[in-house]
């Protein structure tokens, strides 16, 4: 099954929300959290999903429109 | 011959053997390259470096590739200039500035896309790859020539022709991707991972990042075994300036060169991009990411890979970053050129205004050794600087062109 690495930015007012356990309730995706930072004004999770890609990417869609940033775990590789 | 014993991940300390790998299995962490610096200490030596080639292959014993088999272009070994005009200026006695505009393809990207090709091809792969709006598509492309390797260029579809071009001309396939630039970032993760290709600063980062360490090892040599008190850095993903400082700190504890004090590493970036710069200043341990929007372009990383490593640095060398406003990246490509005769590009601009700031500031003592770092070169940002060319017309005749120049 495929799985993607990503790494979900959260902003101040979504600290509290269990965004990631919604994820995996809404969608068939196996969420699998290696990494966090969470803070009281701002968090960050890096993890793994796995599941079909197109509900991979329905997912992460639903992330973003929560408005959790979504990025590669390796961080922007476009560079100048 | 390369000493090299693995790799291990920056985050939480796991090994693993010297592979095309970038990201820890466990915890999605960076990988470094580990060396065996017992070997290199037998072996490294001043002398030893100086009887070599006038390329940063001469410092071959420090770099995680064989350097018999390198993919050289003739990169590295650029120039170290005293800047006494600007220095003048800003009242700095001993201030250098590093011109790495004048590799081959024009930035400092040789140095890490040299290793990289290498390494590519140690490993067997037949195809160089890379995503960028710039410096880096044209060292690819043209290492990949080299090489006899292909090469893929992933790029932004609404970037400007003539941004590529430098790339297409040494036969790169240039592919424009449909979407934002957050598309093109997540597609060419998902392509490293699909594709049996050597995306320089994907799949081979942890080999491509160690070239940026010659920068730091040519200005201590350049500087007479010397070790600086300041480096002026420009910062996109943090990598460069992390291993400025590596670099600077191999050459210390290798006993090659004696520190006589701290080299303070400073970070700099423009405003429009400065997440970096955001953290050091609000105390963060980890850097929040932000949109771009930028005339530094060449510095418009939004979500900078090595951002926790950088702050780490400026924290070990009690360092800073710095941000310089838009309008002030031009005023320091210009001071460059119309002071030191160096026209470096806007990442140049971004280092020298940051300088002037931190002259003015008193953040630099006037004798102390301070190297601006000069990465990219200005013909390949021209845009930015058009207004300069402001021609005087006059008729032929020496009549005209006297009453043209008059007073000038
Ligand atoms: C001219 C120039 N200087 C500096 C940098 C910054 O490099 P890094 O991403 O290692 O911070 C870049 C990166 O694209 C560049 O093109
Ligand atoms: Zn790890």
């Amino acid at each position: 099954m495929p799985s993607r690495r990503i790494k979900l930015t959260f902003p101040a007012r979504l600290i509290k929300d269990p965004v990631i356990w919604q994820l995996g309730q809404k969608f068939p995706v196996v969420t699998n959290i290696r990494r966090a930072d969470v803070r009281e004004d701002y968090g960050w999770v890096v993890l793994e999903l796995t599941g079909e890609e197109p509900e991979i990417e329905r997912g992460l869609e639903w992330v973003r429109s929560m408005g959790v940033r979504v990025d590669p775990v390796s961080g922007d590789v476009v560079e100048g | 011959m390369a000493y090299v014993s693995g790799l291990r991940c920056r985050e939480c300390g796991r090994e693993y053997p010297a592979e095309p790998l970038n990201v820890c299995d466990f915890c999605f962490g960076p990988l470094e390259v580990v060396y065996d610096y017992e070997a290199i200490r037998r072996v490294a030596s001043r002398e030893r470096i100086q009887r070599g080639p006038l390329t940063m292959w001469r410092y071959e014993d420090l770099l995680p590739v064989d350097a018999e088999r390198a993919i050289n272009l003739h990169t590295g070994f650029t120039p170290l200039v005293k800047a006494t005009n600007l220095g003048r200026l800003l009242g700095l006695n001993e201030l250098y500035i590093k011109n790495d505009a004048v590799n081959p393809s024009y930035s400092f990207k040789d140095r890490v896309v040299s290793i990289a090709a290498t390494k590519a091809r140690e490993f067997g792969f037949d195809t160089l790859a890379c995503a960028s709006t710039g410096n880096l598509a044209g060292s690819v492309a043209a290492h990949a020539a080299k090489a006899g390797m292909k090469s893929f260029i992933f790029i932004p579809h609404d970037l400007e022709k003539g941004k590529v071009l430098g790339a297409a001309i040494y036969g790169a396939t240039v592919v424009a991707v449909k979407g934002s630039y957050d598309d093109v970032n997540r597609l060419c993760s998902e392509l490293a991972d699909t594709y049996h290709w050597a995306f320089v600063n994907i799949n081979l980062r942890p080999y491509y990042a160690e070239g940026s360490k010659t920068l730091g090892y040519e200005v201590v040599e350049q500087l007479g075994w010397r070790v600086p008190d300041h480096c002026i850095v420009p910062a996109a993903s943090g990598s460069l300036f992390t291993k400025v400082w590596k670099g600077i700190n191999e050459f210390v504890s290798l006993g090659l060169v004696q520190a006589t004090g701290t080299t303070h590493m400073h970070a700099t970036q423009a405003e429009g991009c400065s997440p970096i710069v955001t953290a050091y200043q609000a105390g963060w341990t980890h850097v929040r990411p932000v949109r771009p929007k930028t005339i530094a372009k060449s510095l418009a990383i939004g979500n900078p890979a090595d951002g926790f490593y950088a702050l780490k640095t400026i924290q070990a060398t009690s360092g800073s970053a710095v941000s310089v406003p838009e309008e002030e990246v031009v005023e320091g490509i210009k001071l460059l050129a119309e002071y030191e005769g160096i026209f470096g590009e806007t990442a140049g601009g971004v280092v020298v205004s940051a300088l002037r700031r931190m002259a003015q500031q008193g953040a630099i003592g006037k004798d102390e050794v301070t190297v601006a770092f000069i990465t990219g070169n200005g013909l390949k940002t021209q845009e930015a600087v058009e207004s300069v060319v402001q021609p005087i017309t006059v008729e032929p005749t020496v009549a005209s062109f006297q009453a043209a120049v008059n007073g000038r």
